[in-house]
């Protein structure tokens, strides 16, 4: 490995994930160095939500080597992952609907605080628990939502708190699928703000198709076709690809 | 010895075509509604017991059409009227409504019919012996369940392949959970296949009746090997189901023929006497009287080594 | 910082004045398991308020399954028979050395016997979720029950194996040969027992149960493994059902196979959901419901089982959250101060729902006399009121009755709904 460069938070080399017949991983490399915010674009159908699903655990690929700060993860259980420092949230809402907000996000903290299967604490007596939910509550904007079922919330903010159980736990490095889908204008300024901030200390990899917000956010852009990265750049040198101008943003940026 | 061989495959494939008359049925209800129908079992006693009561008064062969139309009748209400209401209040909710079934059934049952057995007996037009095997006799009724079972298996076969709703159910068997985007008459699809699921154990019922013993109880001794058979088959998997049935059934009658124990093979030796101390009733046990008992074992076997089944692809 | 300081301190649910109303809870169900004896004091009182108490720890280890962790389990008798089991034999040994060991230790031993059979089927079992689980649990529930016919020497075939509870060390002079004694041994048993199961529902491991319940494969993305935490609740289910095992092996003096049966299964199956699986009291209200009417309607009727299945079906097709959801409900009219304007409209739900039930009860009794009694004559007499079952009046009584009794049911039910819902506050700032 080259010396002057840092271990990556993420790499994939020759990643393949099949379903019957049809290649949907085509033998992907990718590399997201630490710290970074790295946006995957590319059209639908490309693979980028099973990319994620093969990085997190979620599906186990077929070939190739998928390493978190050089230790290699894939194939092994999205909860062994996660306890390496690897969060992820779902393109659709994936929360825990009868639990309280408040519930929600605790839960996410708890194997993070070291207090995995405890059952013989309690679990209000745990302060640093408490203060770190509170935290993540404040930080998302749902503190004043702490006791509501986490079911009733409005669509923004259940995808708040998708994203507050993604960064709740120890990890510092972030799969974000999405995480705009769906939401009005006003919304969106206020996640990008939510993402720029919880990205701060954190190595980020996000799924989004909103070029705005792309563009806004990423530190570095791939972009996925047909089950391949067919470039990985800065998002100046991305817009004025020629290959990326043909297969994606000449249809939809334009 | 060839002939208990002889006689107890041809009783182990009777028994396993008779099982998967019923694991079809409720595989495909599974499949295509998400609910593993737990009153499965009881509506194959219906079946036995409408059999009993129509043939008495009408004869063997219009209890065979009736019986079963009356059951699959019923069991459309119970989609329609009952688990339709429940679907909304989850999974768990749809499968303990189905176990509440079990118990309503069995009561109503005992409250018609009494807990002891019905005389349900083989009708006289095919009480006779089939062939004589080493001079063992086989009943021509057996035969005919035999053969019953089998033509409706190819009968399902033919359905599924053939036919516009077979579509519907293949695309529910490898795509379960897209039957919904079928578009607004899913609904009546939904209540058919319920009807026509548990028609087809109510025809068990009506031909194993007479082989069987026609009483209360006979649901809950089935039931749980049928539940057994789509487990270890794989949940969702016809051709699971098939091979799971047969498996049991076979399983089930050669264990009954061979009376043998832990015993019997070490003989009369020194170790022997200090074995039969040690594992005392274990010792004793013929692999007749752990028959009941080895569909379980299969099951744990089965889930320890293949935890989806034999030919299942689903996690639940 | 001092700002949220005191956001910190609203947060939880549990306020200063929350904490006392906890513990005033637990000191009124201490007091309420001391005086129940002196209210109720015959005999036959105090045998079913011990049966109660059994079934309330039974029904409660069920719901570590089936409402907080979402496992539907049909073979939960197992560890209530085995933990009967180990009791027994444990009792026997030790009565038959005279050992140095009080009776009321011994539901340690079906604990720990309820706890060795939870952690080896457990293994197996918690592999698979929903559906799957469900199917294991009852086949390891058939297996267990047909194993124990076979292994006579164990579990004494069909009579089972008997002890005697009187035969152990005396503390302070009791016996425990007097029905009030054990009563107060399965109460205190009993007490403990739900503290400690509703204290694990409030440790991190309660509260990541309730989330795989709700959803089983976000929780392997926040760490936790989905099949241990099934694994975990599993075997302190079992645990706890070898508790209950324990208390009626000692409260009846024997155990026998049918008690780790089917029946057994469902019937907590039962008596969890009718009570109301949402609600930590649901199951305790449910044991002690299902408990009491089995115990009326087996004086009153042979097809017994048949109302408590009606009953069932009736409580999963109009409401699932059992008899404590419907409770639950009503708090926020309690709060909002409007629950009397829907009271009235409840007590004209309940006479003509009394009416269809005894309707419907009409029918079935005459129906069972008319085909399965007949041996013992047409006639019968159900509310003092004797009849012959081979004319056609009962019949058509009854059905009237039914029909008449659901209509005005149903019609009040709509207007009581349209009650709840006007006196229901609106969704406000919490």
């Amino acid at each position: 490995m080259n010396e002057a460069r840092p271990v990556p938070a993420i790499e994939l080399a020759g990643v393949r994930k099949s379903f019957g017949p049809m290649e949907i991983i085509r033998g992907v490399d990718l590399v997201v160095a630490p710290g970074e915010r790295h946006a995957v674009i590319g059209p639908n159908g490309a693979g980028k939500s099973t990319l994620f699903h093969l990085i997190s655990g979620h599906y186990r690929p077929d070939g190739g080597t998928i390493e978190l700060r050089g230790e290699d993860i894939a194939g092994m259980p999205p909860q062994l992952i996660n306890r390496r420092g690897l969060s992820r949230s779902f393109q659709v809402t994936n929360i825990f609907p009868r639990l309280s907000v408040w519930e929600n996000v605790r839960c996410a903290t708890l194997w993070a605080m070291g207090h995995k299967y405890a059952f013989w604490k309690g679990v209000e007596r745990l302060d640093e628990v408490r203060r770190r939910t509170e935290e993540i509550l404040t930080e998302i904007d749902l503190m004043d939502r702490a006791d509501v079922p986490a079911g009733v919330l409005t669509y923004g903010e259940q995808r708040a708190l998708e994203i507050g159980l993604t960064i709740a736990g120890s990890a510092d490095v972030i799969l974000l699928d999405e995480p705009t889908a769906g939401m009005s204008h006003a919304e969106v300024e206020r996640v990008v703000a939510l993402i720029r901030k919880v990205s701060e200390n954190r190595t980020l990899l996000m799924i989004e198709h909103d070029m705005h917000v792309v563009f806004d956010l990423a530190d570095r852009i791939s972009v996925l076709v047909y089950g391949q990265v067919i470039a990985s750049d800065t998002p100046e040198r991305i817009k004025a690809n020629a290959a990326v101008q043909q297969a994606y943003l000449g249809t939809e940026a334009a | 010895m060839l002939e208990i061989i002889l006689v107890s495959t041809l009783n182990g494939v009777l028994y396993g075509m008779l099982l998967f008359l019923m694991a079809s049925g409720l595989t495909v209800i599974f499949s295509m509604m998400g609910v593993l129908n737990l009153a499965h079992a009881s509506f194959y006693m219906l079946g036995a017991f409408f059999g009993f009561e129509i043939s008495r008064r009408l004869g063997f062969w219009p209890a065979l059409i009736i019986a079963p139309v009356l059951v699959g009748l019923i069991g459309m209400a119970v989609e329609r009227y009952g688990l339709r209401r429940v679907h909304k209040h989850g999974h768990v909710a749809e499968l303990l409504f189905t176990f509440g079934l079990t118990f309503v059934i069995t009561e109503m049952v005992e409250m018609f019919w009494g807990k002891l057995p019905v005389d349900y007996r083989v009708p006289p037009s095919l009480d006779f012996a089939a062939f004589t095997v080493f001079s063992v006799n086989y009943p021509a009724f057996r035969l005919f369940v035999l053969l019953i079972s089998v033509a409706i298996f190819i009968a399902l076969l033919l359905t599924i392949k053939r036919t516009r709703i077979g579509l519907i159910v293949q695309a529910a068997l490898t795509h379960p959970g897209m039957v919904g985007m079928l578009g607004h008459n899913v609904d009546r699809i939904f209540m058919l296949v319920f009807g026509v699921g548990v028609g087809l154990a109510a025809i068990a019922g009506v031909i194993a009746g007479p082989i069987l013993i026609t009483q209360s109880n006979m649901a809950a001794l089935l039931g749980p090997i049928l539940f057994v058979v789509v487990v270890v088959g794989g949940l969702g998997s016809l051709g699971g189901a098939l091979v799971a049935s047969l498996l049991i059934g076979l399983v089930q009658t050669f264990a009954v023929a061979f009376n043998v124990s832990l015993a019997d093979l070490f003989g009369t030796s020194q170790l022997s006497a200090v074995l039969e101390v040690w594992l005392a009733d274990i010792w004793r046990v013929t692999i007749a009287q752990i028959a009941p008992i080895m569909p379980y074992i299969l099951l744990v076997l089965v889930l320890i080594f293949r935890p989806r089944g034999l030919m299942g692809t689903r996690d639940t | 910082m001092n700002q949220s300081a005191t956001i910190s301190s609203a947060a939880p649910a549990s306020t200063r004045a929350g904490l006392l109303v906890r513990y005033g809870i637990w000191i009124a169900l201490a007091l309420t398991l001391l005086l129940l004896p002196y209210v109720f004091s015959s005999r036959l009182a105090l045998s079913t308020m011990s049966l109660m108490g059994t079934m309330i720890v039974f029904a409660l280890s069920y719901n570590m399954l089936l409402g907080q962790t979402g496992l539907l389990s049909f073979g939960h008798a197992v560890f209530f028979g085995l933990g009967g089991f180990a009791t027994v034999h444990m009792l026997n040994l030790v009565g038959g050395n005279s050992y140095p060991i009080p009776l009321p230790l011994f539901p340690v031993v079906g604990a720990l016997g309820g706890l060795f059979f939870g952690v080896l089927f457990g293994a197996v079992a918690t592999k698979r979720a929903g559906t799957a689980f469900a199917m294991i649990t009852l086949g390891i529930g058939e297996l267990v029950a047909s194993s124990a016919l076979i292994l006579r020497r164990f579990f004494g075939g069909e009579e089972g194996i008997t002890t005697d509870r009187t035969d152990m060390l005396r503390v302070f002079g009791y016996s425990f040969g007097p029905q009030i004694q054990v009563y107060y041994l399965i109460a205190a048993w009993c007490f403990l027992s739900i503290v400690l199961m509703y204290a694990i529902t409030r440790t991190p491991f309660g509260r990541i149960c309730n989330a795989v319940r709700d959803n089983p494969q976000r929780v392997s993305f926040i760490g936790y493994d989905p099949s241990t935490v099934r694994f975990i609740a599993f075997s302190l289910s079992g645990l706890f059902a070898g508790v209950a095992g324990g208390l009626s092996a000692i409260n009846f003096e024997i155990v026998n196979a049918a008690q780790m049966g089917a029946v057994e299964s469902g019937s907590v199956v039962l008596m969890t959901y009718i009570g109301g699986v949402g609600n930590f009291a649901g199951p305790i209200i449910g044991a002690i419901l299902v408990t009491w009417l089995q115990l009326i309607l087996s004086d009153a009727t042979t097809v017994w089982p048949l109302y408590v299945g009606l009953l069932f079906i009736g409580v999963v097709m109009f409401a699932p959250g059992g008899i404590a959801g419907l409770l639950s409900m009503q708090q926020p009219l309690l709060a909002a101060r409007t629950l009397h304007r829907v009271l009235p409209y409840y007590f004209l739900m309940f006479v003509p729902g009394a009416v269809a039930v005894a309707g419907l009860a009409m029918l079935i009794e005459t129906s069972h006399q008319f085909s399965i009694r007949a041996a013992y004559g047409p006639r019968m007499t159900l509310y003092s009121i004797p009849f012959d079952v081979t004319t056609l009046t009962p019949w058509a009584i009854g059905a009237v009755v039914f029909a008449v009794g659901l209509w005005l049911f149903l019609r009040a039910a709509r207007l009581a709904r349209n009650a709840y819902d006007a006196a229901l506050p609106q969704r406000g700032n919490r």
